[in-house]
């Protein structure tokens, strides 16, 4: 019983640690964000001297998929956890909402508006959410296109200071 | 039961789901190689982007359930083998998918027509009692609400726009409505699927489309002409003259340097 809490004690303290670790750990599209703030892993397990990381993709094509399971190992290896390996779990699958607050925060201080709003609407027609403009906080912006220059991106400009800008879009 | 009826019926399950899982594959594939094929063509910057963005969703849809398919057949073959060493008559995908890309009215409107069938096709598949297929339908679910969104507004921003843009989407109308009398055919591999919760009743999803159609011609000014007859054959591996064009491009990589990777 005894070796068993010690066994936990020991767990929680390389968890920890490892958050820690993947905290720093940037999303190669968005190095803003790391893949923590961006709510792609979904769990860390210790078991005896191995490390498993599950994480969940963006968008079924994300070609930065495997890139980002090879920099959580190399990053795992720095940080003494050698017998790491990153598992891929699609369900249930990530939206926007994952995004933490402290990596909205970045995104917007980074140029690029952060989503609004709830999960994305089903409705075909209807009225776009109102993006403020990361630079000067204008509601008065305009969508340019809604894709983007990576898949999680739309294009917005924004009336009042004329500056385009990206908008992190709604999943 | 007797455990070899047992086992055989397991194994016909298998094989259904392989088949199955090989037929979304194909469609999620083959849409992305036509609509890859706009990349550098389209109308503008922003389309041209819009085009390459849903074009990897859906490869990326296609790469999960080709590694499915792969797993479920157990002869080693992965996502690489199934979409680029596999020959025409093995394909299962419907012919709307394949059809050349025409003008950009008759892309978008391709994309509206399949988006508006694949969306509630996932969404049934969400529930599906095979997990792992659960899984990657609720992944795509998500993408694909998106890109019936932007095909939608541009059948409506055609429709009812200028006098060469109706006409456009008009013509693409009546070429494809052709098509899409197929989607909706069951054979006995979707009946037994459906029968066992795992597949979606391709029958059950034309109420779906139909409201999505109607709703969105109701706006562009666009007449649904009558569902008299349709072409049929994909799902048997039977294609148009037009997809062994299709593969011969999409596979001349791995068909001249086998297993070349970059
Ligand atoms: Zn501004």
């Amino acid at each position: 019983m005894d070796t068993a809490t010690d066994i936990s004690i020991e767990n929680a303290h390389d968890v920890e640690r490892i958050h820690d670790i993947l905290s720093q750990v940037p999303d190669p599209e968005i190095p803003v964000l790391s893949v923590v703030d961006l709510g792609i892993v979904r769990d860390v397990r210790v078991k005896g001297g191995c490390v498993e990381v599950d994480v969940t993709p963006t968008y079924s094509g994300c070609p930065a998929t495997d890139v980002i399971a090879h920099d959580i190992e190399t990053a795992l290896t720095k940080g003494g956890y050698s017998n790491a390996t990153v598992n891929r779990v699609l369900s249930p699958p990530w939206t926007t909402d994952l995004i933490s607050s402290g990596g909205r925060d970045k995104l917007k201080a980074y140029g690029i508006a952060p989503p609004v709003g709830g999960r994305s609407v089903t409705a075909l027609f209807g009225d776009d959410p109102e993006v403020p403009c990361p630079r000067c906080e204008s509601k008065d912006t305009e969508l340019v296109s809604p894709f983007g220059s990576t898949p999680c991106k739309a294009h917005y400009k924004c009336r009042s200071c004329a500056e385009p800008f990206d908008y992190f879009k709604c999943l | 039961m007797k455990d070899s009826d047992k086992k055989q019926g397991k194994s016909v399950v298998n094989d259904d789901v392989l088949t199955y899982c090989l037929r979304l594959g194909d469609n999620a594939m083959v849409t992305s190689q036509r609509l890859s094929e706009w990349v550098r063509n389209s109308p503008t910057i922003e389309l041209d982007i819009a085009f390459a963005n849903i074009a990897l969703d859906h490869v990326g849809q296609a790469r999960m359930l080709y590694s499915y398919a792969g797993e479920l057949e157990g002869k080693g073959r992965d996502e690489d083998s199934m979409a680029f060493l596999r020959d025409e008559r093995e394909f299962g995908n419907v012919l709307l998918a394949e059809l050349p890309n025409g003008d950009f009215a008759k892309s978008v409107l391709r994309l509206f027509f399949y988006s508006a069938w694949v969306l509630p096709l996932y969404e049934g598949l969400n529930q599906s009692n095979d997990e792992r297929l659960a899984a990657i339908a609720g992944k795509a679910v998500l993408e694909v609400r998106y890109q019936l969104k932007h095909s939608a507004e541009w059948v409506v921003r055609l429709g009812d726009g200028t006098e060469e843009s109706h006409k456009r989407i008009s013509d693409a109308l009546i070429e494809l409505w052709q098509f899409v009398g197929e989607l909706f055919e069951a054979d006995e591999v979707e009946n037994r699927l459906a029968d066992a919760g795992i597949g979606v009743d391709p029958t059950s999803l034309k109420g779906a489309w139909d409201n999505t159609i109607n709703d969105v011609f109701a706006r562009a000014n666009l007449t649904r002409p009558d569902d008299d007859w349709h072409l049929t054959g994909g799902r048997s591996g039977q294609h148009t003259e037009h997809m062994g064009y299709l593969l011969a491009e999409m596979q001349v990589l791995q068909r001249t340097y086998p297993g070349c990777e970059w």
